[in-house]
């Protein structure tokens, strides 16, 4: 009604159309109010009734509200409003029929009008063309047995993909559910107490801030770059890591260890050998470092310069101390004491000695550096060290110096790998805020760090040798081309910059007094640093080179003798399969035992040492002689063939008997005089055969009986019926003839032989398969985001339940 | 395997001077391919196959593991180093074969899935369980070795002080005499573990002694002739027989049990999977004691006269027993008569011996032989002559068998192989031996004699590899005491024991009938059969011989009918069902009858 209404408003056309409407039984019923309709007269045409009608309306309204819904106040229609009253409207042709083609026509007008067929118009010219009635719908039950052949066909499709997850389920050797578990790592605090809020507006804004800033919440979460890094190490990539770090923590305990043992150590000799080492260990990477990083050496210089300055501030080493005092008295008498005042007072001597200005030194090395290069060799005054060391630099043979580049050239290509392989640590400390916990993985990342380092050095160390070896073939071509330094070589091993600086706080005063007296000159080396080190890294290739040489030669030689083929051995012939033994196969194959035949094997006589006879009661040796005599001479024949009756007995006992069925005086004449002559055709008719007796174990052995009698106790505990898959019972014998248990198995055999088919996880739910677990995400979402196809009647698919499997599944899903 | 591990260490030495050692995170240069190649040439020669093959062979295996690796997706170090030796160890062809329990079943192409999969599976888990055995064969290093002589010195004519004056102290104190000459010809006993020594004196002396510390535990003298006597399944119990009933005592030598069941034993055997005590008895009786659970399991009349010689196999747990009219018969529990006769020697059986594989026994007899038979097969194999015949008998888990001849006892290497000549050592103690048994774990061999007891060291005797689940010689109290209920748990049942034990894992193949018959015999009665129908006696005169029988009319053929009854009912659901079937397939061809419009 309410569209009927409006209608009336946007055409304004009270005259012509009063209502336009498709369904004639609205129509119908307007047609009731219609009488009254007529005698209304439109407020524009007469407004002197104006009263009367006013009236009129207020009854027809009455009217109208005496129904039960109540209706809108309809308002005269005196200006233009949105509610006009359906009774106000009044039509001229009204009772008459409102025919297509009036209506076409007006269509047909606007057409013309616009100059265009509009949609409406279209419809209709089709509708009165089309003479044909429509067809009667399906009956109710094809209805439904279209829609259920669809809806089976849809179900079908539905449930078939599940087939190859049945089939995998079906064959897996172990299902463990729930399924899709995470695996099992223990998870943090933090993750578990997730209930905690924050409350206050000042909490609030704290956290607002970390999140913002991507930063943990709680106190020692790890930041998402680094939970990132956790979820992305693999539990076998954690497990190496672990193991490496192990290891590292097992070395350093080690020398830990070995330090401890070594400082407890009460010998004084011990002692000194030790201190005396580690000075010429100082010594030399003293020297190595002025080769390396003059810088850095006159740093150290400095340190000792301010050690002097110590020392002469100080009364130490002046004899002047208690002891000091103790050993004047004693010096009168004693050599020994008067030599440790004469050692304490030349260290104070040293320890005090000014070294030369660094301006003079300069000049003299310049003075000295065109000279020769090697200075070590001519200066007397230098301590045996020193010349050790420069004469082992001049040969090339200075492990350390090799130390020194190799470290150099390692050092290059460490910060690449190191940055490869500590990338995410990186990143770690970008984010800042480091717990305690933290701190102690940094630890070990450094240990870790060192130990790749090391081994980075060490592959290093061989590419280069091998680059090296390559290069000396080269060079062995151009004769001359020993004598040539590579200058990058050179500027590679100058720009070491990591010392050991932890040693030098260990540096006793005694070689620091040496070193003073030593420094000049080696600060001047290190000015031409580059020059001799470079010529002793050549020599040092040579070095190597021979050396490996050598090895390889040995290696070969090694490989050749193994190469060599291995003598094979004879081995002693198998048990049973023994050439001088005749008898077992040659009496294997007779059929008829001959009595001879058995116990008849050919008995080899044994030496035996010590054949003197024992001591023992002479009457009862006798006895037992006699006795084993007369048995051995008669019972011999007997005992064999007794043995042969008894196992012809036995085999009779066994052979299956005939059954006769045929009755005594049956079929027969009785009677004096009867010759009973076909008694014995009667008795072969009514005898049932039995079937031939299966072939003997012991057929084959004279001098065996076995028994054939079948085993009831372990054929309770047999498999009687062959299981499922099995076709024949070899093959089931087969399945089952290796062990399960521990007696015969490994333990991680075991394990696996025994592992359950299906493990559950103790607590868990098992919830039932879904589709997000065997389908991947995105498909599956989109599948579920599409319409069904076909929507199907409740009772139709109730009736379609009961055949098909997947009815049952659609209805749970829906 | 060791051989690459010298090669690697000598090149570590070498390596000292120029290069820092080698890791295996290394990455392997040619010198390490070459130590590999070496080590498997060396694995090769040690499984005494053909060396070309063998090298080829290595080569597919190398490079199918390095393919596998590959296919894996290599798992390297953080550190980037790279497994040298990717993939699994290799297993020796040779210490494989050892581990093969069968053959592989051929998958042909007709079989269904179903079974090629389960013959899969089982073919992968009994391969794998083989790998893994192999693999874990290398933790048995331990080898036996052997008495070799000089150049032309016979090893027999090595007299015991001299070993036990070559051999460490230790070893040496295991050569000893106890003089126990006033209780006369001693019978022994070692323990599985070989730890504990029993020793039996005819005249009642019973002693058990801890014999590597000389600790003497217990000694008792029960006062009466002593037959045999025999440890049972720990050393906390043992069994002896005496002159009339068999006796069970504790470690401390107090009386446990006394069994009147089991009289005249004259030779026992401890079956110790089964918990079972064998004794053969002078009234030619062989009876079975399960000593878990104090019961008699069986006990058979061998009908052969008296029993005084018996030997067990350790295979299946039969027990051998030997006659005096040469009869080597074979015993199960299970049945009343022997499974197994051989005629072994023309005059009495003397001594029995089975070798720990339950492969091989060794008879003595009164006609002096002594035979050697494969008793998988009952095929003699070899047949000696001794001189002054073996009394006693005893086989060492390695091998070696002991035969005493009068006063000396002589050990022979392998009888069953090439044939002896002369015997690999032989000792003479002081009285005639009664008593011979190996000790096992140890090179030693017990003799027990007239005049007491020696302990003889015997080279290469023992099994020097011990498996700790089964028995432990060094198990600890608490250790032994969980051995006990774990072993008490897995307790074999007597009836399973038999000829073959492989037959338990075959299908049986009788028929229904005979399983029934066997069922009936088991349980005493038929559970199938149908008790028949007696009337109840009633009185006033109606049980007349006419009532009764029109009583029993009435119930004659109550169980035909009810079959019958049962049938038809059966028949009836049956033609129900097709009938709906029919109409179902009419009207899905779209058939309707005239009355199908009332439906629904």
């Amino acid at each position: 009604m309410a569209k009927t209404k409006k209608k009336s408003v946007t055409f304004d056309l009270p005259r012509k159309v009063a209502t336009v409407s498709a369904m004639d039984e609205e129509v119908e019923s307007d047609e009731d109010f219609l009488p009254d309709n007529e005698n209304i007269i439109s407020a524009s045409e007469d407004e002197d009734a104006g009263d009367d009608e006013r009236k009129h309306t207020k009854l027809l309204e009455a009217i109208s509200g005496l129904g039960g819904r109540r209706r809108k106040k309809m308002t005269e229609r005196s200006e233009a409003s949105l509610q006009v009253s359906e009774f106000g409207v009044n039509a001229e042709g009204a009772g008459e029929k409102v025919a297509l083609s009036d209506l076409l026509s007006s269509a047909t007008e606007a057409s013309r009008t616009d100059g265009t067929m509009t949609k409406t118009h279209r419809q209709l010219k089709n509708l009165e063309k089309r003479q044909a009635t429509l067809e009667l719908p399906l009956s109710h039950q094809q209805t439904e047995k279209i829609q259920r052949e669809a809806a089976f066909e849809k179900a079908s499709k539905e449930v078939s993909r599940w087939e190859s997850t049945i089939v995998h389920q079906q064959r897996a050797e172990q299902l463990f559910f729930p399924l899709n578990q995470q695996p099992s790592r223990p998870r943090r605090m933090e993750q578990l107490v997730t209930s905690w809020k924050t409350q206050t507006p000042l909490e609030q804004e704290v956290f607002a801030l970390l999140h913002a800033h991507r930063q943990p919440t709680f106190d020692p979460v790890l930041t998402p770059v680094e939970e990132a890094q956790l979820q992305a190490m693999s539990l076998e990539e954690a497990q190496l890591r672990r193991a490496e770090l192990q290891k590292a923590r097992a070395l350093q305990s080690y020398y830990e260890a070995k330090a401890k043992r070594g400082s407890k150590i009460k010998s004084k000799k011990y002692h000194k050998v030790q201190q005396k080492a580690k000075r010429k260990a100082f010594l030399k990477q003293f020297e190595d470092l002025c080769k390396s990083d003059p810088e850095r050496a006159m740093e150290e210089l400095q340190n000792m310069e301010k050690k002097r300055i110590e020392e002469r501030m100080s009364l130490k080493h002046q004899n002047s101390g208690k002891w000091a005092k103790s050993r004047v008295i004693m010096a009168k008498y004693d050599l020994g004491a008067r030599q440790a005042m004469h050692e304490q007072l030349e260290l104070n001597r040293q320890l005090t000695h000014k070294p030369l200005p660094s301006s003079e030194l300069h000049d003299d090395s310049d003075d000295d550096s065109n000279s020769d290069p090697t200075l070590a060799s001519e200066d007397q005054t230098l301590p045996d060290i020193v010349n050790e060391a420069s004469a082992n630099q001049k040969e090339g043979a200075n492990p350390w110096m090799k130390m020194a580049v190799v470290l150099t050239t390692a050092e290059q290509e460490e910060p690449k790998a190191v940055a490869d392989s500590e990338t995410p640590e990186a990143a770690v400390s970008d984010a800042g805020e480091v717990g305690e916990e933290r701190e102690e993985e940094t630890e070990e990342e450094r240990l870790l760090g060192e130990f790749a380092r090391r081994r980075q050095l060490r592959r290093t160390n061989d590419e280069e040798e091998e680059d090296k070896e390559a290069r000396q073939t080269a060079e062995a071509s151009q004769t001359d081309g020993a004598s040539e330094v590579s200058p990058s070589r050179a500027d590679r091993s100058d720009d070491d910059d990591d010392g050991d600086e932890d040693e030098e706080d260990q540096m006793d005063e005694a070689a620091a007094s040496e070193l003073n007296a030593l420094f000049g000159r080696l600060a001047k080396q290190a000015q031409q640093g580059a020059a001799p080190l470079g010529s002793s890294a050549e020599l040092l290739d040579e070095d190597t080179t021979r050396v490996r040489t050598l090895e390889q030669a040995e290696l070969l030689a090694e490989t050749h003798n193994d190469t060599a083929p291995p003598v094979v051995e004879s081995e002693e012939a198998a048990p049973g399969h023994d050439v001088d033994d005749p008898a077992p196969k040659g009496k294997g194959h007779q059929k008829v035992i001959d009595p001879e035949q058995v116990l008849t094997k050919q008995a080899r006589s044994i030496r035996v040492p010590m054949t003197t006879p024992a001591i023992e009661d002479a009457e009862d040796e006798a006895l037992d002689e006699q006795t084993d005599m007369i048995r051995e001479a008669f019972a011999g024949d007997d005992v064999v063939s007794d043995f042969l009756k008894e196992k012809r007995k036995q085999e009779e006992e066994g052979r299956p008997k005939d059954v006769d069925l045929s009755l005594p005086g049956w079929g027969e004449w009785g009677g004096v005089g009867i010759h009973t002559k076909k008694q014995k055709r009667k008795r072969s008719r009514f005898l049932k055969k039995a079937p031939p007796a299966a072939p003997r174990k012991d057929r084959k052995l004279p001098a065996v009986i076995i028994s054939e009698k079948r085993d009831a106790s372990v054929a309770a505990h047999q498999v009687s019926q062959l299981p499922f898959p099995f076709e024949n019972p070899s093959q089931f014998e087969r399945s089952i003839r290796s062990p399960l248990g521990s007696t015969w198995n490994p333990e991680l055999a075991v394990r696996k032989l025994t592992a359950p088919r299906i493990v559950t996880k103790a607590g868990a739910i098992i919830e039932p398969i879904s589709r997000d677990d065997i389908m991947p995400a995105k498909a599956v979402a989109g599948k579920r985001r599409a319409a069904p196809d076909i929507q199907l009647g409740g009772d139709a698919e109730r009736r379609g339940g009961h055949h098909r499997p997947g009815a049952k599944k659609k209805k749970h899903k829906k | 395997m060791a051989s690459a591990v010298e090669a690697v260490s000598v090149k570590l030495h070498v390596g000292k001077k120029g290069k820092p050692p080698k890791r295996y995170w290394d990455n392997p240069t040619e010198n390490d391919e070459d130590i590999n190649k070496k080590s498997r040439q060396d694995e090769e020669s040690d499984s005494n196959q053909g060396n070309t093959p063998g090298v080829s062979l290595n080569k597919e295996l190398a490079k199918e593991r390095q393919n596998k690796n590959d296919r894996q997706g290599k798992i390297d170090h953080i550190s980037g180093a790279k497994d040298p030796f990717p993939g699994e160890a290799p297993i020796p062809q040779e210490r494989l074969k050892k581990f093969q329990r069968v053959e592989k079943t051929k998958v042909t192409s007709g079989l269904r899935t179903k079974l090629k999969e389960a013959i899969h599976r089982s073919e992968a888990e009994s391969e794998h369980a083989q790998k893994q055995a192999a693999r874990f064969d290398v933790l048995l290093p331990e080898d036996a070795g052997f008495l070799e002589g000089d150049e032309g010195e016979d090893t027999c004519t090595i007299s015991q002080d001299d070993i036990a004056d070559a051999v460490d102290i230790t070893s040496g104190a295991k050569y000893f005499n106890l003089n126990l000459s006033q209780f006369g010809p001693y019978r022994l006993d070692y323990n599985k573990a070989g730890r504990h020594l029993l020793l039996g004196g005819k005249r009642g002396h019973v002693t058990c002694i801890e014999w590597q510390t000389k600790n003497l535990v217990s000694e008792i003298n029960v006062m009466e002739t002593v037959n045999d006597v025999k440890w049972l399944h720990n050393e906390e119990m043992y069994a002896v027989a005496q002159k009339k009933w068999l006796y069970i005592y504790d470690s401390k030598g107090v009386e446990l049990h006394c069994i009147r069941k089991f009289n005249d034993v004259l030779s026992m055997q401890f079956l110790p999977y089964h918990f079972l005590l064998a004794t053969a008895s002078a009234t030619g009786f062989l009876q079975y004691l399960d000593v878990s659970v104090g019961k008699e399991v069986a006990a058979i009349n061998a009908k052969l006269g008296r029993l005084g010689v018996m030997a067990q196999n350790p295979q299946n747990a039969i027990i051998h027993l030997g006659h005096p009219n040469g009869i080597v018969s074979l015993w199960s529990p299970n049945q009343k008569e022997p499974l197994v006769k051989m005629l072994c020697h023309q005059g009495g059986v003397r001594s029995l011996a089975v070798d720990k594989t339950g492969t091989y026994m060794v008879t003595s007899g009164l006609d002096k032989k002594l035979k050697v038979y494969d008793i998988r097969f009952f095929k003699p194999l070899q047949s000696y002559f001794l001189p002054a015949g073996a009394s006693c008998l005893s086989i060492s888990q390695k091998g070696l068998l002991a035969a005493a001849t009068g006063d000396i006892v002589q050990v022979y290497r392998d009888v069953w192989g090439t044939p002896v000549t002369k015997p690999y050592m032989a000792h003479r103690v002081r009285g005639g031996v009664t008593g011979l048994s190996f000790c096992p774990h140890e090179d030693v061999l017990g003799v027990g004699h007239a005049d007491g007891f020696t302990s003889m060291i015997v080279p290469g005797a023992g099994e020097p590899n011990f498996d700790a689940m089964d028995v432990n010689p060094l198990a600890g109290l608490k250790q032994r005491r969980e051995w006990e209920v774990k072993a008490l748990l897995e307790k074999v049942q007597p009836e399973l024991i038999c000829l073959d034990p492989t037959q338990l894992g075959r299908v049986d193949r009788s028929s229904w009938e005979q399983r029934h018959e066997e069922r009936v015999k088991v349980l005493g009665y038929d559970p199938l059969a149908h008790e028949k129908f007696t009337p109840r006696n009633k009185k006033k005169g109606r049980s007349s011989s006419g009532a009764v029988e029109r009583r029993k009319k009435k119930v004659a053929h109550e169980d035909q009918r009810d079959v019958i009854r049962k049938t038809v009912e059966e028949n009836m659901g049956k033609e129900k069902e097709l009938k709906e079937k029919e109409t179902a397939s009419l009207s899905a061809q779209g058939q309707k009858s005239a009355l199908d419009r009332f439906k629904k």
